[in-house]
């Protein structure tokens, strides 16, 4: 099998320029690229554009590298919960496209299964539909919608192989799956990297073939946004 | 009037056996909590999990399974897991019996208005544009007014639409109205202890009302 290991998250986002264009999985807090983000701060390279459901919180998740002023553009779905965010949007400093979240999700899938361009009801008659082609298709009408494609895309999974074969766990999987595919280059951080053979070919959710480079993080911190609880009766 | 649990109350109502069903956050997640035990029905969560459960015990806590509010939950025995593109596939596709969410404004087309308001910070639309061009039934849970009384069932929407001519009915602190596909709130319901004229009053849109309007019944 080929071995697509890397040490550690500096050396998986090593060459990753100034300018970018990246993709981060999550949803909310949950399965985002704890190690690869930390890493990319350190690194310090700027002008990126995120495209990411959420933009983390202020101190958490891409929260962090637009704190340090290395985001040039977000393209989300929701952002509300970033105070530094919204700082910067008002003040211009940054750029943000906003799109409906199944649209976002399809534009992702469709970049990685070489799709150009699609039809979608979401957005028709709002501010999203300005400037795109609407077509109608038995009597109801759709927006095109285009495909997104990233120079480097950064996902999270509970297990990977050495291959890149990566398994998800609960709701952490999300955007997880499609930016693996859509990426030129796929960077997959893992909480146990185990050898090919030991994980169930039934049970992978992405195949290999699309992840680039895999490593097995460190000191998941795996925050949570609201902890809801039921008292134990 | 009704307040936010008899929202919820009289929405859980409209819910039957066999039931997919998509909460939104605020109110309708609330819902959940008075669907007849007997029902059988399975709550989507947009962020990849069909089965919803109760919110976990303190030990229970998994940062890995949240709701699309980013809730902690739990997962119901014989639930599924997903990605966000197979959740949008099955609301796009039709698939979702039902979806409960709350709006800024509605209009008598049926229009809703519920992710911006000009001058206010945007936090963006999340899957609400999704939802509402795909969902078979939509139902509406809202205040009938604004906190300064200014009516928020209109003639056409004020603020930036989510989506056109979706809404089928609507549950306010004070009625239950039926979008008709005319154009126009048609009165079902009303909320204890209010009158058909105070829900005129209430009602800046087309307000149909054929014969008794009955009051909420729990």
């Amino acid at each position: 099998m080929i071995n697509k290991v890397v040490e550690n998250a500096e050396v998986a986002v090593r060459d990753i320029p100034d300018n970018a264009v990246l993709m981060l999985g999550g949803f909310g807090l949950s399965g985002i690229p704890e190690n690869c983000i930390n890493a990319i701060l350190k690194k310090g390279i700027k002008g990126l554009t995120c495209i990411s459901n959420n933009a983390g919180v202020d101190d958490f998740g891409i929260g962090l590298l637009l704190k340090s002023r290395q985001v040039k553009k977000m393209i989300s779905s929701y952002v509300g919960e970033n105070a530094e965010f919204e700082r910067q949007l008002l003040s211009g400093e940054l750029e943000v496209e906003l799109i409906p979240q199944g649209t976002l999700a399809e534009r992702c899938r469709a970049g990685g299964a070489g799709i150009p361009a699609f039809f979608t009801p979401a957005g028709y008659g709002t501010e999203v539909a300005e400037g795109k082609e609407v077509r109608e298709f038995d009597g109801k009408k759709y927006l095109m919608e285009h495909w997104l494609k990233a120079d480097f895309s950064i996902v999270k999974a509970w297990k990977g192989d050495t291959s890149g074969n990566l398994i998800y766990r609960g709701t952490a999987r999300n955007f997880n799956p499609m930016m693996a595919a859509a990426g030129k280059i796929t960077i997959a951080e893992v909480e146990e990297l185990v050898s090919p053979g030991e994980l169930d070919p039934n049970h992978i959710h992405t195949p290999g073939i699309y992840v680039q480079r895999i490593f097995q993080g460190k000191n998941y911190e795996k925050r949570i946004e609201q902890k809801t609880i039921t008292k134990a009766s | 009037m009704l307040d936010k649990i008899g929202i919820a109350k009289r929405i859980a109502q409209e819910v039957r056996d066999g039931m997919y069903i998509n909460l939104g956050i605020g109110i309708p997640t609330l819902v959940a909590n008075y669907i007849p035990k007997a029902l059988n029905v399975v709550l989507q969560s947009e962020n990849g999990l069909l089965g919803i459960g109760p919110f976990p015990t303190e030990e229970n806590v998994d940062a890995d399974l949240i709701n699309a509010g980013k809730q902690t939950i739990t997962m119901m025995p014989g639930s599924s897991l997903f990605s966000s593109a197979e959740s949008f596939g099955m609301i796009r596709g039709g698939h979702v019996d039902l979806t409960i969410l709350g709006a800024m404004e509605v209009s008598e087309a049926g229009d809703i208005a519920n992710w911006k308001v000009p001058g206010k910070m945007v936090k963006g639309m999340g899957g609400a544009m999704d939802l509402v061009a795909s969902a078979k039934n939509i139902i509406v849970a809202m205040q009938h007014c604004s906190k300064d009384g200014a009516s928020k069932l209109l003639k056409q929407c004020t603020l930036p639409i989510t989506g056109l001519k979706c809404v089928k009915k609507i549950v306010t602190d004070l009625a239950v109205l039926d979008v008709i596909p005319e154009g126009g709130f048609k009165l079902l319901e009303r909320a204890p202890g209010v009158s058909v004229d105070e829900i005129r009053k209430a009602t800046e849109g087309k307000l149909i009302v054929s014969g008794e309007i009955p009051e909420i019944k729990f």
